[in-house]
């Protein structure tokens, strides 16, 4: 079982990811290039990391359960990783005999 | 006979686990292995977006125009309090406090009946709008902003948003319903400081169904709003 947390540290994490929630709209209204995408996955990912640190308790979690919840998200790591790598460079390769 | 050590323990302790802490530390456990799964089939969806999206960046950017950010961020708002009356309760439950639990369940129930009614006013937009592709009289992609190359694949970002914000709407009335549960077992007094796991195990299904709208909002209604159209 966790230590209970105090009531601040909610209220706290809820201002954060409420403010971060119109830091993402404002940005949104900017154009930055390439880094739009960058900046929006990268508040959204750190809302979520603040959500299952805090909110979901993992930062009192044990060991076990920390590894399994790292490799969920490695999971969708590969998954993306390796599914745009297939298709960015599908262009690159001459169409051989067989297709 | 031999003679047994008989412990005094709480009815809630299962025989099977040693103490309430390891009763505890499986089922958050067991929980997340779950919510894994649940990463793997919203997972699946993310990963068909990227593609698309890295297919027809410009398309995807067009089309996003068509959705309403006041209606996303003012549900992401809802979504973040309702998951913070979620955190609340499971606390309260820790510490026993029978009607601070029953009132932060509540809460976070109506929050998340808000999230659906905003929802559905919004679907509802989208319907009187023309922009429900795979519905013949529904869909029109005509107007100023809806450049005409992008007629085809326009209807695929707003099929990854049906899809997408369906199936997290589902999963929405599915926490409803664990809330439901949660709350009859409060009022009977069932959760106190020794046995709060099931308020505990609620929550981490609804703070992973807060996570994926924190993805969903940025990837669907904030895409447009930077590009210049045609």
């Amino acid at each position: 079982m966790h230590p209970i947390t105090p009531v601040r540290t909610y209220v706290l994490i809820w201002a954060i990811l409420t403010i971060l929630t119109f830091v993402t709209f404002y940005v949104s209204t900017k154009d930055l290039g390439p880094f739009n995408v960058v900046v929006a996955l990268g508040i959204a990912a750190f809302k979520m990391s603040l959500v299952i640190w805090f909110f979901m308790h993992v930062k009192t979690d044990n060991p076990l359960t920390k590894l399994f919840v790292f490799a969920g998200f490695f999971w969708i790591a590969i998954l993306l990783a390796l599914t745009l790598g297939d298709y960015f460079s599908r262009a690159w390769m001459p169409l051989g005999k067989f297709w | 006979m031999a003679d047994h050590a008989v412990a005094e323990h709480t009815p809630h302790l299962r025989h099977h686990f040693d103490d309430m802490h390891q009763q505890f530390d499986s089922a958050t456990f067991g929980m997340w292995v779950f919510l894994l799964t649940e990463i793997m089939f919203f997972g699946g969806m993310f990963g068909a977006y990227t593609v698309y999206r890295s297919m027809y960046p410009d398309a995807f950017a067009a089309t996003s125009n068509f959705m309403n950010p006041a209606f996303g961020a003012a549900n992401t708002a809802v979504l973040i309090v309702s998951s913070l009356t979620m955190a609340l309760a499971v606390r309260a439950a820790h510490l026993g406090q029978q009607k601070v639990l029953q009132l932060m369940l509540v809460l976070t129930m109506v929050f998340g009946t808000a999230f659906l009614v905003i929802k559905g006013f919004e679907y509802h937009e989208h319907w009187v709008d023309m922009k429900v592709p795979l519905f013949a009289g529904h869909w029109a992609w005509d107007g100023p902003n809806a450049p005409p190359q992008f007629a085809h694949q326009a209807q695929i970002l707003f099929c990854f948003y049906f899809f997408m914000t369906g199936f997290h709407a589902l999963h929405m009335v599915i926490g409803l319903g664990l809330m439901t549960t949660i709350l009859v077992m409060a009022r009977k007094g069932t959760f106190g400081p020794d046995y709060y796991a099931p308020v505990e195990v609620s929550g981490l299904y609804w703070h992973f169904v807060d996570i994926v709208w924190i993805f969903l909002f940025p990837l669907l209604y904030l895409i447009g709003h930077t590009k210049n159209l045609v």
